[in-house]
């Protein structure tokens, strides 16, 4: 299967500790080192999870700086972000319809022989 | 990730490749129900709203199955799947795969929960059996926007990997 590049950015964000990262860089760019502090993990664990941030597009890395901070591409995160939310609007827009449609007929079922309209049941 | 604004509530769960999307509603359940079970009531509602839809198939019953199809001006999208279990007023479990990927199938579970006094509050929980397939789900909506959607995100990351 073709992996696409929302799915890149799904798949990495699937793992609790990328998560973390990526929460963590929304406050600022961070060295690797800076990032892998609290976690007792290896510097190479890190450096591995931000090797699946990088290939989804959410986090660069400067090439030349002796640094190298990390940098969370908001604009990819927020993207993701919208298409949930475009999936959900959907979602809404079909329950509104839903919402007329039961409004618009009667609480019983039609059967046969139906009962009043607007009579109590 | 959750979000709510306007009443439909989504959650996209990170560990487990699933969506689930809640919503309540101003009727009894069976009535709720008799939206999905009718197949001239559940064409008035379901699919997306540019789009017309063609029910082919509705043998609404435990081992029954179901097509239709969305169209719209030159496209045309077909949807087929199993009822697996049906409970009036209270659960339906069906299968549902986009004609499009007939290798991808979604289990579906839709539980109608009665809040009393006439309201009910629908659970709809998909689940495939990969993270890509459930993000495929998402970020076409499966039936609208997909080829110009990917469209912005391919720039957009074409723009990023160049840096």
């Amino acid at each position: 299967m073709v992996v696409d590049p929302l799915s890149r950015v799904f798949s990495a964000l699937a793992d609790p500790t990328r998560r973390d990262i990526v929460a963590r860089l929304a406050a600022g760019d961070a060295t690797v080192n800076e990032l892998a502090e609290p976690y007792d993990v290896t510097l190479q664990a890190v450096s591995q999870h931000l090797k699946v941030l990088e290939g989804s597009g959410l986090v660069t890395r400067t090439r030349d700086a002796q640094r190298r901070p990390v940098h969370l591409e908001a604009e990819v995160f927020d993207l993701m972000t919208k298409w949930i939310e475009r999936y959900r609007r959907e979602a809404e827009e079909r329950y509104r319809r839903l919402d007329d449609l039961l409004e618009a007929i009667p609480d019983e079922e039609p059967k046969a022989q139906r009962p009043r309209r607007g009579a109590p049941r | 990730m959750n979000t709510s604004t306007d009443g439909t509530e989504i959650m996209v769960d990170p560990d487990v490749p699933l969506v689930r999307i809640t919503r309540e509603f101003e009727a009894p359940p069976e009535k709720v129900f008799r939206a999905h079970a009718d197949p001239d009531l559940f064409v008035q509602w379901n699919g997306p709203r540019s789009t017309t839809m063609r029910i082919d198939r509705h043998d609404f019953r435990t081992s029954g199955s179901y097509r239709y199809v969305h169209a719209r001006d030159d496209f045309e999208a077909g949807f087929n799947g199993c009822f697996h279990e049906i409970r009036p007023a209270e659960l339906i479990v069906q299968t549902f795969t986009y004609e499009g990927m007939p290798d991808g199938v979604a289990l579906e579970k839709l539980v109608f929960e009665d809040l009393g006094n006439g309201r009910t509050r629908l659970t709809s929980t998909s689940l495939v059996d990969s993270f890509a397939d459930r993000d495929a789900f998402v970020a076409s909506g499966m039936e609208v926007g997909v080829r110009e959607g990917y469209q912005r995100l391919d720039e957009l990351l074409a723009v990023d990997s160049g840096r």
